[in-house]
């Protein structure tokens, strides 16, 4: 009898012993600290109200700002660790999740400061979305759903050979950045807010709408130059299709998986990444490229549109990623520009 | 000639409490901040009063400001300093011009009603100053760029365009709407609203703003904000059957550019905007007025 109690009482301080064991490990915080290292406390304040939110007494000076964020979450789950940013200075930039705990200037009581970015929704999710939208809207309009155009022309087909190149190659892009989203991409940041989901959905949604009502429409008007236009066109388009794929590759390869290294880009063997020769960005110079192409072969005013917006928005993020480049790396090439060769 | 007696005796009273140390000028736009209501940015604070944003303002911000990859870095807030010396003067100049100008819009309307003796058609008694000073408020989205105002160029650029378009692309274009009742009723309301704000204006640049303007600006919008609003939708409803008819600035299919716009369905459109925007515009000043108007014992009254 006293033999059982006894083993049931070791078995529980066994499994308990695991626990502590389990959690501690979870935590980065070892039963048994390393010789020479001493334990930070840690205390996070709200960065608008100041109120203490959250105190952890013991954090390994190796700790990167990402477990003490997962050690925040814990406290309060309602904030998961893409929700949070921790900076040292209320109204300072944010720390990365790979800061460790003894390279910042902290004292003896590390403190930060927390700002909640509001809900969070992962790039692939965002991207997956507002590139399936386009595809499907497309088709829609191509096939001529009902409700769209006056009755009679339901479930019609175009009869200018124009319009159907138009649904492939329109139809082949968006594959193409599916793919690529989830094949080729490595994105930097895990989350973005949840807000930015509805605002680019409505553009790529609102944008292919617009663009296909008026390609697809049985009173369409093909290229003025005909063949020939439509022929250019289709040949500027696939190359910077391909342009932009190897780009994609190119950027890639410079980062090995899972990491979030920054190397400056190089031209590589194949010829389509030369232009990094002369540009910072030029996924979106082919970008630009092939909606140039498309606005040629369909010749139509709301892609020209598309494409104008499209351009501005990625100028401005060009000049951004170029300027930090910039400041990234002291021996960035002079020659190059952020969007356009010499121009922008 | 009792015109440039007014404005000569603003000129007058502005050189008169105008103060030579240039310091930091304390410009309130009828929308606040500059930036963003995107959740992790700071927002630049150039105003006394910081608070939440409606919606529409944030949107816009945000658009603003370019997406979330630009945004995604984080801004150390800056404390936006007033303009110089010559902006001030300029910026003086500007508001003071533009005060006199819709004073003499003000007493334009008054002089045609005391003639005619009746309210209607006064319209074309000031229909010149009315565009010429109404379309001259573009230069404040030119000010916002610069920089020497501190407001989003945005939110600026959607007032003063929402403003032009009535004048221009409803009023003006559809002639048929210019005996309308209605074209008083905004009109009206858009002057006694700017003479306030320019003035407002201008007596901030200098310092010297009286307790009673302050008031009168964050007041008056009650009831005028919306007169004016309804003056512009019974305008652009009343213009609607015009536009049908003639196909006014319409385009249709086919044509070789592939592009099609109808008028009439976005005017239509336009109408359907104010009622999301006009309840968030209106308690935003609401509250912008309870802020402001609510610290009465740190104001006092002509300094």
């Amino acid at each position: 009898m006293c033999c059982r109690t006894y083993f049931s009482t070791y078995v529980s301080c066994l499994i308990q012993e695991c626990q502590t064991y389990f959690s501690s490990r979870a935590t980065h915080n070892p039963v048994c600290f390393q010789k020479g290292q001493i334990s930070t406390p840690v205390e996070i304040l709200d960065a608008k109200t100041k109120d203490k939110l959250c105190f952890l007494d013991k954090v390994e000076p190796n700790a990167t700002i990402g477990e003490i964020k997962s050690m925040f979450h814990k406290s309060h789950p309602q904030w998961y660790p893409a929700r949070q940013s921790i900076r040292l200075d209320p109204k300072g930039k944010s720390l990365k999740d790979e800061d460790v705990l003894q390279h910042l200037p902290v004292g003896t009581t590390a403190t930060f400061y927390f700002r909640d970015l509001g809900a969070q929704i992962s790039w692939v999710t965002v991207f997956l979305t507002e590139y399936t939208g386009p595809l499907v809207i497309y088709l829609l309009f191509y096939f001529r759903v009902p409700f769209i155009y006056p009755p009679k022309y339901d479930f019609t087909t175009s009869k200018h050979w124009v319009v159907h190149l138009a649904c492939m190659c329109h139809s082949f892009h968006y594959v193409k950045r599916l793919l690529e989203t989830l094949f080729v991409h490595r994105f930097s940041h895990g989350t973005m807010p949840l807000r930015n989901i509805f605002k680019n959905c409505t553009y790529y949604w609102g944008f292919a709408a617009w663009m296909a009502y008026y390609i697809n429409h049985p009173l369409y008007t093909p290229p003025i130059y005909g063949e020939q236009q439509i022929r250019i066109a289709l040949i500027i388009f696939l190359f910077c299709q391909i342009g932009n794929f190897s780009i994609h590759i190119a950027l890639r390869n410079l980062r090995p998986p899972g990491s979030k290294t920054r190397k400056i880009p190089y031209p590589t063997k194949n010829p389509f990444t030369w232009i990094f020769l002369l540009v910072s960005c030029p996924n979106y110079t082919y970008e630009l490229g092939s909606w140039l192409g498309f606005t040629l072969m369909t010749q139509c005013l709301p892609v020209a549109f598309f494409t104008l917006v499209g351009f501005i928005q990625m100028t401005v993020w060009a000049k951004g990623k170029h300027r930090s480049y910039l400041k990234e790396f002291r021996d960035y090439p002079p020659l190059r520009s952020p969007i356009l060769p010499f121009i922008l | 000639m009792n015109i440039y007696l007014i404005v000569f005796i603003y000129l007058f009273l502005n050189y008169a409490s105008q103060n030579e140390d240039g310091s930091e000028v304390e410009l309130t736009s009828r929308f606040s901040t500059t930036l963003p209501g995107v959740a992790h940015v700071p927002s630049l604070t150039a105003t006394v009063v910081q608070e939440r944003r409606p919606l529409i303002v944030a949107v816009m911000s945000a658009a603003a400001s370019g997406t979330s990859k630009a945004a995604h870095g984080d801004v150390a807030a800056k404390r936006k300093k007033g303009p110089g010396a010559l902006a001030t003067a300029y910026l003086v100049i500007y508001n003071v011009v533009m005060t006199a100008g819709w004073l003499v819009i003000a007493v334009g309307l008054v002089r045609a009603y005391l003639a005619r003796g009746s309210y209607h058609g006064l319209y074309y008694s000031i229909e010149k100053p009315l565009k010429f000073f109404q379309t001259g408020a573009v230069l404040e989205i030119l000010h916002c760029a610069v920089g020497i105002v501190p407001s989003s160029v945005v939110l600026t650029g959607f007032q003063v365009m929402s403003r032009v378009f009535l004048t221009w692309a409803v009023t003006h274009s559809v002639r048929e709407v210019q005996s309308e009742d209605s074209v008083l009723l905004f009109v009206t309301a858009w002057t006694v609203t700017e003479i306030i704000r320019y003035s407002f204006y201008t007596f901030s640049l200098l310092n010297h703003l009286p307790y009673l303007i302050k008031w009168a600006r964050y007041t008056f919008f009650i009831v005028l904000y919306p007169m004016g609003v309804t003056g512009e939708l019974l305008t652009i409803y009343a213009a609607l059957p015009y536009v049908q008819k003639t196909g006014l600035y319409s385009v249709t299919l086919p044509n070789k550019y592939n592009f099609s716009f109808d008028y009439y369905t976005f005017l239509i459109l336009i109408m359907i905007s104010y009622i999301p925007l006009f309840p968030q515009l209106y308690f935003h000043m609401i509250r912008q007025r309870k802020k402001v108007l609510g610290h009465i014992e740190d104001y006092g009254k002509v300094e």
